[in-house]
């Protein structure tokens, strides 16, 4: 399984990228695919707040289990307006 | 219906969006682009959105408004992305009703749930540089 994971203003800065497709086990959440992003982009660990994550466009929960899921946004603290 | 849009937003378009002839008062927001934000003399601002669930958020911010607050008719809400210069809307939000007190109630309603909830980012670029602006952490 895979899922497409985006990444918006400064994660994409810091992720290099603001979008990749990343495989995943059955069963995985939200928050173990952000541990295994973080080992891919080390910058994204140093982050000192756990960002919003979405699931198909909603807002999601990180125990949110990833399965028939497509795609995956981690939402800085938003400051539209 | 919710925009998000490139080109100038124009204020008596989004007016005129939600008025008819049973309503007895449009409220209006403009949010515009100041010069000056945390001792910076700032030159622009440049809007990014998560484009899809931005969409999808604002037309159930209308929805919900609509639903939520009695004798509101109509909600609409226009927002930039892209560069905004100085002095220009980046935002406006426009609600007719019946009578003032609900649309006044409705609009700044409207503009709190935005800030807090729509996947929109300002990066602002001043003399100097440029950085993102991020709202207060934690899931809305």
């Amino acid at each position: 399984m895979s899922v497409e994971v985006r990444y918006f203003a400064s994660l994409a800065d810091l992720a290099g990228t603001s979008r990749e497709v990343v495989d995943t086990e059955p069963g995985d959440d939200v928050g173990r695919l952000w541990v295994r992003l973080t080992r891919c982009h080390p910058e994204l660990a140093a982050l000192s707040y756990r960002p919003a994550a979405a699931c198909d466009l909603e807002y999601a929960s990180w125990d949110r289990v990833l399965d028939g899921v497509r795609e995956v946004a981690f939402l800085p603290p938003v400051s539209g307006g | 219906m919710a925009r998000l849009q490139t080109e100038p937003l124009s204020i008596e378009d989004a007016a005129a969006a939600v008025r008819s002839d049973a309503d007895g008062a449009v409220a209006l927001f403009v949010g515009t682009v100041r010069d000056r934000n945390a001792g910076r003399r700032v030159r622009y601002l440049e809007y990014e959105a998560y484009d899809a669930m931005a969409m999808r958020q604002l037309a159930r911010l209308e929805r919900e408004t609509v639903a939520r607050f009695p004798g509101i008719r109509a909600v609409e809400i226009r927002h930039r992305t892209g560069r905004v210069d100085i002095g220009q809307p980046s935002v406006i939000v426009a609600v007719a009703a019946e009578h003032r007190a609900a649309a006044l109630s409705a609009c700044s309603h409207v503009i709190d749930e935005l800030k807090r909830t729509v996947p929109i980012w300002k990066k602002e670029h001043f003399e100097g540089g440029a950085c993102w602006i991020e709202g207060p952490p934690g899931a809305p």
